[in-house]
């Protein structure tokens, strides 16, 4: 065991595509935050839970032991941590006491930072929003060194570009959220069978007043199958307990050979996922972890795709695109055969005004797609389909996009960067994802 | 275990300790050095649930101030019933094969000032008749190694002064624990390579402090596969054991 003198990891987002050379810079707290950022140059990073290269720099700020609670006022159910926290840290501790997360992503081990700096959504996103319109103010530290109280009212310019700016504006040290009240930590699912993508389309419309909806859609499937799917909505139970499960874990503890992921096997599963629930509505009542973080319960799930990893490639569509122009893109998916089992169709409401927020009103699909001959290729493919129908990738998770297809779909990335410059975050924080999308 | 006082309370370890009690409902006295951090982690261990906690700053080469925050820490929990000590740093080896004052220094920290904190907190567990002692010492006490020695023989000071303390103070029902982890994830250990499977995050090591404050008593490795690496180690012959570096 002997110490080096600068220590560099290899790291990659969860996607483990690209890997990246890093120096990782590790405070211990906040005081050696605020000494360390005066050299730093780089991206901040908190778990890692981007798929792509967000995270990714030379020299990264990992933020994972500024993990402390605040403030939590029971009452009004509001919420000050510091942002290095995860979501399930907050949740062991604000369930027990009837509250609940406003917005949630598809994981828990996402920190409160990183789900700013990505502004994510959830299930929910057509009546919530995304995680931002929920945040009260957050304290922020600058590329000067200054801190700054930043919300929707005070300093609103940085707080747009910071809610979806990938951590490229400056470093969050604090924030203050508004919860949900909530009577019971269970929720009622109703899952309905949907033969087509039309079908599909129609239920979420049907669904519109539902609190949480999402679809997992069976992408290989083709001709009158196209788009066949199980959408399942949720509403928090009026009466139950208000507890936390144990946590029980599987883990993958190697990464698989790729292999075992080909067309047939995916589709085999996608076959059986879809004709396991026998009726066309089924309902049960579950608790909160396994409806919003099925995949929370395989640690490592992401070795499943092998030793090169994969990209998640999720994009929305506006509603002027319609049934058609997700029709296209599936069908050009579905010829493919390239697919992943974990692929996801979610209704978006209306767009916040955030500059780089990923969510505008429309449908957004999600899907993995394992590292592969040809893969940048065909993706190439449907980033010109998806502009063509007026819509965007998701920075989150994105590890390979162009930058005229970054700046076409983000046309707010101009007045983004006038903010940078403004408060002193260009050129100081900045990750191989920036510096590819010609981010200065 | 209702009450329990941490030392060194602001280290990775005990950090990860303290939010296990703090969720349990436990009342909780905090030492550290920083004053900041302190009243940081007081905010953060109330949010968490602890039913109650408190604490006091304290830098632990300040021997002549021990006694005083053992008092505060006894007015506030009443009876203590396990006391965690956690305070520690790990020196630069080859800075202190050096340098004379960065050796007496790590020393005195890990070692001497460590014996007198548990001069006193001993005396206190015997006017009480009561509680558990729990130390975190570490694996590098158990053979001194060309890599760690100095971090390792103060380590190993503590250690054989638990042996005795726990022969003394058994014979009134108290239970001292010398905790010998190995390889831990935690800013002290920041700048090794720490991938493979010796090294632990310190959430998996305080899951198995909590237990052993409970029933525990004698030597505790973490996890416990040190047992049986540090029993090799202790084991190689020393002619071949210079031969090799560890």
């Amino acid at each position: 065991m002997t110490r080096d003198t600068a220590p560099l990891s290899m790291l990659s987002g969860w996607g483990r595509y690209p890997y990246c050379q890093s120096q990782i810079i590790q405070p211990a707290n906040q005081q050696q935050l605020l000494q360390l950022n005066q050299s730093f140059a780089g991206i901040p990073r908190g778990q890692g839970r981007s798929y792509g290269d967000s995270a990714l720099a030379g020299t990264v700020l990992s933020c994972k032991y500024l993990d402390q609670f605040i403030e939590f006022d029971p009452e009004h159910g509001i919420l000050t941590v510091q942002a290095g926290i995860t979501l399930a840290q907050i949740l062991e501790v604000i369930v027990p006491q009837g509250w609940f997360l406003p917005v949630t992503p598809g994981t828990q081990f996402v920190t409160v930072a990183g789900a700013i700096a990505a502004d994510v959504h959830g299930k929910n996103h057509h009546l919530a929003g995304c995680f931002s319109q929920h945040l009260l103010s957050m304290e922020m530290l600058l590329g000067d060194g200054s801190q700054l109280r930043v919300s929707p009212t005070h300093n609103t310019d940085l707080f747009q570009a910071t809610c979806g700016g990938m951590g490229l504006t400056g470093i969050i040290l604090s924030a203050t959220l508004q919860l949900l009240p909530i009577k019971s930590s269970q929720i009622n699912q109703t899952s309905v069978k949907a033969r087509s993508l039309s079908d599909v389309y129609a239920l979420f419309e049907q669904a519109a007043e539902s609190t949480y909806s999402v679809a997992w859609i069976d992408c290989l499937a083709k001709g009158q199958q196209l788009g066949r799917s199980l959408l399942m909505t949720g509403e928090h139970a009026k009466q139950g307990p208000l507890a936390n499960l144990p946590q029980k874990t599987l883990s993958i503890p190697f990464a698989t050979p790729s292999a075992l992921l080909n067309r047939f096997s995916i589709k085999a599963f996608n076959s059986v996922y879809y004709h396991r629930q026998r009726k066309t509505v089924a309902q049960q009542a579950i608790h909160y972890a396994p409806f919003f973080y099925p995949l929370d319960r395989i640690q490592h799930w992401n070795r499943l795709y092998g030793r090169k990893g994969f990209v998640q490639y999720q994009f929305v569509l506006p509603h002027a695109a319609g049934l058609l122009g997700m029709e296209a893109i599936l069908k050009r998916i579905s010829d493919q055969q390239q697919g992943s089992f974990l692929a996801v169709l979610k209704q978006l409401g209306p767009a916040n005004e955030n500059l780089l927020s990923f969510p505008r009103e429309g449908y957004t699909l999600a899907l993995d797609f394992k590292l592969q001959h040809g893969l940048f290729r065909f993706l190439e493919q449907l980033d010109q389909l998806v502009l063509d129908w007026g819509g965007r990738i998701y920075l989150a998770k994105d590890a390979r996009m162009s930058q005229t297809v970054f700046k076409t779909s983000y046309p707010n990335w101009e007045t983004f960067e006038a903010v940078r410059a403004q408060y002193a975050a260009t050129g100081k924080y900045r990750s191989t994802q920036s510096v590819r999308l010609g981010l200065a | 275990m209702q009450n329990i006082l941490i030392i060194g309370a602001g280290s990775a370890i005990a950090k990860a300790c303290a939010r296990r009690f703090a969720s349990a409902g436990r009342h909780l006295f905090l030492v550290m050095r920083d004053e900041t951090a302190l009243a940081e982690q007081i905010a953060d261990l109330h949010c968490r649930g602890a039913g109650s906690v408190a604490g006091a700053a304290l830098d632990i080469l300040d021997t002549k101030k021990h006694d005083q925050v053992i008092r505060q820490a006894q007015v506030q929990l009443g009876k203590i019933d396990a006391i965690l000590v956690a305070h520690g740093s790990l020196p630069d080896q080859a800075v202190c094969e050096q340098n004379i004052e960065a050796t007496l220094s790590a020393i005195t920290l890990n070692g001497t000032a460590t014996v007198a904190l548990l001069t006193g907190l001993a005396q206190l567990l015997e006017q009480q008749q009561s509680g558990c002692l729990a130390v975190i010492t570490s694996v590098a006490g158990d053979r001194g190694r060309e890599s760690n020695y100095v971090y390792g023989c103060a380590k190993a000071m503590v250690s054989t002064f638990l042996q005795g303390l726990d022969q003394r103070l058994s014979k009134q029902g108290i239970r001292v624990i010398d905790i010998k982890p190995g390889f831990v994830i935690t800013p002290m250990t920041e700048g090794f390579n720490r991938s493979g499977p010796l090294w632990s995050q310190p959430e998996k090591i305080a899951g198995i402090i909590e237990p052993a404050l409970l029933h525990k008593r004698g030597t505790v490795y973490a996890p416990g596969f040190w047992r049986m690496i540090m029993a090799i180690i202790c084991l190689i012959p020393t002619p071949l054991f210079r031969k090799i570096r560890l």
